[in-house]
């Protein structure tokens, strides 16, 4: 299918729940929707043919966070999905529900971001040892690093 | 019977890197695994955003010591595409060469690894002699035998004369009737099969499920290659089969290895007698505009991803890395259950989890003649700097 095409066919699909679609190159597509629409999104990419979540990236935009979910069908396309988030209260909901697969990244924004996943599977934090401090992000911009006589334990 | 849960790493005699594990055992059944990863976390996400893309590419190469050329051109082909650079075709030639004998090191260390941890040492020893064999063209090529330093943005270092190339294409010629006869060795040899089938299942569904990528998906009839579905470098114009198996465990995943060397072979030998003439780079500028790309490439381990963000300095705003062995950790816990403890070490090795080889020296002679360091001198500059700290190791 030519990218043109793909677009409309995803513009029907979603019928307004996504908007600002671009297409830079063939088999790639951005789009933007809200954090309240996200889950049907997902729910609905599925359904149009997306097989899994290939990525999550977090990034600190000052006041707002994005967070942008790659996704993954069969045949070389990648969608990026973005949503923006509020800096003061971040919270997504999970899409684990929808693709299982994609618990981990989740736990790395929560991890990394210290952006809240709602409704994410329970277990072991990743990729942060059990033992580090709270409220101490490092992919937040703000953040330069652990104060030198904080203790990390290595996890057991 | 009762339950009973065990730790296992990160530091374990049966795992080939450090990750650590919690196994739920009734007997000799795995009942449950618990993965806690990040004992190897070092924050190189963050660190790239403190320095310049060309600095990057170097950082980015170190994520891992096996597959080290496919992060750097994953790297570099989103940052330039962000540039709006195309790279010359002879270029792109280069790439792909020393990425499909980085997917040959990388498969037959793999099939040596596999040998071992189910007592078949013979094997080991014949693949790990064969990978010698692509690691010193690689050294030829490169000057290095990991993290080969090949990519730049806009093309590449080194180019590939036809000295070299006569030489790669000697060694293909050997490794492919290696390769063919190890084939033949374990599929008449029933101890070989027996022992790897029915260990670590993973089916269709589950695999798609939990994303999995590269041969651990494809042992399971996915049929998804990024080489093919979404091509970079020159994948384009060589013409490759995508080797899928239904065994579904951890059979399948070493017939999809090993049959993914021959295609290899075959591809290096088309790459190498259709080289294109032209430049080896083009010019980038140092700021990179503002804007975004995601780029994949298929690791010797699977699909990996990486997205770039530019912001119009010469520092990139965000760097996210995606590693297949992460895409193929969520269904370890599925290939663990209900297994046996015994199985614990090959299953995890099927999945090909990335650890470092860097630990050996080569000899490094820079162009005038300045400075050479040999084995035997590195040996004996350890074995002095430990004695002025007292301690003789001389006679080990």
């Amino acid at each position: 299918m030519a990218n043109e095409e793909i677009i409309k066919s995803l513009e029907a699909k979603l019928a307004g729940a996504v908007y600002n679609i671009i297409s830079p190159r063939e088999r790639r597509i951005f789009a933007e929707t809200t954090v309240q629409k996200l889950v049907e999104v997902t729910r609905l990419l599925k359904e149009w043919g997306m097989i899994n979540v290939g990525a999550v990236t977090g990034m600190d935009g000052g006041d707002k966070f994005e967070v942008m979910y790659h996704f993954n069908d069969a045949r070389g396309l990648l969608l990026n999905l973005k949503v923006f988030i509020p800096r003061e209260d971040p919270k997504v909901p999970s899409v684990v529900s929808i693709f299982p697969g994609a618990f981990l990244y989740e736990y790395e924004l929560m991890d990394l971001l210290g952006i809240k996943v709602e409704g994410t599977p329970p277990g072991r934090r990743y990729p942060l040892p059990d033992s580090w401090p709270e409220g101490q992000y490092p992919l937040r911009k703000d953040w330069k690093g652990l104060a030198t006589e904080t203790e990390v334990k290595i996890d057991e | 019977m009762s339950e009973i849960k065990i730790p296992i790493g990160p530091q374990h005699p049966a795992l080939k890197e450090p990750e650590s594990f919690s196994l739920t055992l009734e007997g000799e059944r795995i009942i449950d695994a618990e993965v806690k990863l990040g004992y190897n976390h070092r924050g190189i996400e963050k660190a790239c955003e403190s320095r310049n893309y060309i600095q990057d590419i170097y950082l980015i190469e170190r994520i891992c010591g096996i597959c080290s050329h496919s992060h750097s051109t994953c790297f570099v082909q989103a940052v330039e595409e962000i540039a709006g650079v195309e790279i010359s075709a002879r270029a792109q030639f280069i790439r792909t060469i020393v990425a499909e004998l980085e997917r040959i090191h990388s498969h037959l260390l793999w099939l040596g690894v596999a040998g071992h941890e189910v007592g078949f040492d013979t094997l080991f020893m014949y693949a790990w002699r064969d990978r010698e064999a692509v690691l010193d063209i690689l050294a030829l090529i490169s000057g290095n035998r990991v993290n080969y330093g090949i990519n730049t943005l806009g093309g590449v270092r080194r180019d590939i004369d036809k000295e070299q190339s006569r030489k790669i294409l000697e060694i293909i010629k050997q490794l492919t009737e290696r390769t063919e006869y190890y084939i033949k060795v374990a599929t008449n040899e029933p101890t070989f099969s027996g022992r790897l089938s029915g260990v670590g299942k993973l089916s269709t569904e589950k695999a798609k499920e939990l994303g999995a990528v590269g041969p651990t998906a494809r042992a399971s009839s996915i049929e998804r290659d990024v080489r093919r579905d979404d091509p970079y470098g020159a994948y384009a114009q060589i013409p490759f089969k995508v080797i899928t198996d239904n065994h579904a465990d951890v059979l399948g995943r070493t017939i999809v290895r090993v049959f993914e060397l021959l295609e290899s072979y075959k591809m290096l030998k088309y790459l190498v007698q259709n080289m294109p003439e032209g430049a080896l780079t083009v010019k980038v500028p140092r700021r990179i505009p503002a804007g975004e790309a995601i780029s994949r490439y298929e690791a010797p381990r699977g699909e990996d991803i990486h997205y770039v963000r530019a912001n119009g300095t010469e520092m990139p705003e965000r760097v996210k890395v995606r590693a297949p062995t992460l895409a193929n950790l969520a269904a370890i816990r599925e290939m663990l259950r209900g297994g046996f403890l015994a199985d614990f070490p090959i299953v995890i090795a099927a999945i090909d989890p990335c650890f470092s080889c860097t630990d050996r020296a080569i000899q490094l002679v820079k162009d005038n003649g300045a400075e050479t360091v040999d084995w035997r001198q590195l040996r004996d500059y350890s074995i002095d700097w430990h004695k002025k700290r007292g301690i003789d190791l001389s006679r080990i």
